[in-house]
């Protein structure tokens, strides 16, 4: 009835391969089947937006698509942010604003805010807001999220790309 | 969200967690098990539509589907997932028509600058349909045929007076927007049916247009919205076009009260009356979120912000 099936994709450039039942979450794959765990499962029904991952360079949730559709895809989690042990300008600037506290949406957030960025690499703090209204923080840490945010996106202009 | 899940959600929530939770369990899968099918092309599609009827879904976005499946609110025996699908996915101009692919991404339609100029009420329906994650994945054909009557699309559709391409086993018919929304998440679409492209004539280049909705938070479905397309010509209204999302079955289009500003024209008292008119209109229920009056005044309010803003548009084209 639901046979596995055989997967290749990549994911932050490394090309993995995996054989899946075809009703398992991408993000139970990334996590159980890859050890990717950064990416968290909250809501599992795609209002908390904590499992936000890059598919085909574009944001969404990885608890609404099953696994089998990623195959052949190019994913980005939150693994593939920082470069060379580097903290990615987004990463660096939740740090230094205080953009986390407990650090379960975080991951969430920064996937959303890099697309943010990437579309749109000047946005106005009403733009932010409306951005990052796609993840859920219950620490209710959203100031300093913004912050980050607005400082992230200086620095990569300053940087001279969206990323 | 659905209203059904959503009121299902709640209830969830309500009972004592198993002692389990909380816990990494790996290998459980949380949607129910299917025969999973990926076609290629819509006659692949409509040949498992015909051997799978009523018991297979078809997984577009999978944006209001798939959290069906995670809780397991829906145990279909198919899933015919037709996002590789290619010949769905476009947006093209037409015999005087936009004809928009069922599987092009809402987020397609966010950054088209076809759209963009040519079905500006689309654009900003878009905006609002939850958020650009949701977006990128979300379908036209997904939102349309899932048919949530606070849903943005299917209200943008009868505003418009969309047409709705349906192809089936006998080859293809075309339903108005109005014709094809039946009820609370039902369509006129036969099981052996597949949605496959939505074609909306552009509304005149001198026409205003608004979408005004009230939702608890930013992305959430409305708990009343109002499209509005409004042509202007001094004080007369050439064109009115009205309808109401989140009051009733379907969405409504509000015709008793266009006809108010297409004969009194745009007076502020005439704008009243028709607000008055469209709160007459709607059949909205109680549920959790809004009462039936709450949610008529919504539309008296939302109406007549969306006729004014419509027209300030439509005045700010016109220059």
């Amino acid at each position: 009835m639901s046979e596995r099936r055989q997967i290749t994709l990549t994911i932050n450039g490394t090309v993995h391969s995996g054989q899946v039942e075809p009703r398992k979450l991408l993000v139970d794959f990334l996590r159980e089947d890859l050890g990717l765990t950064g990416s968290h499962v909250g809501c599992e029904h795609g209002i908390c937006g904590a499992c936000t991952i890059l598919v085909n360079g574009e944001s969404a949730r990885s608890c609404l698509m099953l696994a089998v559709q990623a195959n052949g895809a190019e994913l980005m989690t939150v693994e593939g942010l920082a470069e060379d042990g580097k903290l990615h300008p987004l990463q660096a600037a939740f740090w230094e604003h205080h953009g986390l506290q407990c650090g379960f949406c975080t991951p969430g957030m920064l996937m959303a805010a890099y697309d943010l960025l990437q579309t749109n690499p000047t946005p106005s703090e009403e733009e932010i807001r409306a951005g990052v209204s796609a993840v859920l923080c219950r620490c209710t840490g959203y100031q300093g999220i913004v912050q980050a945010i607005q400082a992230a996106a200086e620095k990569l202009r300053a940087r001279g790309d969206g990323r | 969200m659905c209203p059904i899940l959503r009121v299902i959600v709640f209830s969830i929530s309500a009972h004592p967690l198993p002692p389990s939770a909380g816990r990494i369990q790996a290998r459980e899968m949380k949607p129910p098990p299917f025969d999973y099918h990926a076609p290629t092309s819509i006659e692949e599609t409509l040949d498992l539509l015909q051997r799978y009827g009523d018991e297979a879904k078809v997984l577009a976005g999978g944006q209001s589907l798939m959290p069906l499946l995670n809780f397991r609110l829906t145990y279909p025996a198919a899933l015919i997932d037709v996002n590789r699908v290619a010949a769905l996915s476009y947006i093209q101009q037409k015999d005087g028509q936009i004809r928009i692919g069922a599987l092009t991404r809402q987020r397609t339609i966010e950054f088209s600058e076809l759209i963009h100029s040519q079905l500006p009420l689309l654009y900003e329906a878009t905006t609002l349909v939850g958020h650009l994650p949701i977006r990128t994945r979300g379908t036209i054909g997904g939102s349309l045929a899932h048919a949530d009557p606070a849903a943005e699309y299917p209200t943008v559709a009868v505003a418009l007076d969309a047409e709705l391409v349906i192809q089936g086993p006998s080859g293809t018919r075309i339903l108005s927007a109005e014709e094809f929304f039946v009820s609370y998440l039902t369509t006129a679409l036969a099981p052996n049916e597949v949605l496959t492209e939505v074609r909306f004539s552009p509304s005149p280049p001198t026409s205003g247009w608004a979408f005004e909705e009230f939702a608890r938070r930013h992305g959430d479905f409305a708990v009343v919205g109002v499209a509005a397309v409004i042509d202007t010509d001094g004080e007369q209204c050439r064109t009115a076009r009205l309808a109401a999302a989140g009051v009733g079955p379907t969405p409504i289009r509000l015709r008793a009260a266009e006809d108010i500003l297409m004969q009194e024209g745009i007076t502020d008292q005439a704008i009243q009356s028709t607000s008055t008119k469209a709160a007459e209109l709607v059949e909205p229920d109680s549920d959790i979120h809004a009462s039936a009056d709450f949610r008529r005044h919504l539309t008296q309010v939302l109406t007549r912000r969306a006729i004014k803003r419509a027209i300030e548009r439509g005045r700010e084209r016109k220059t």
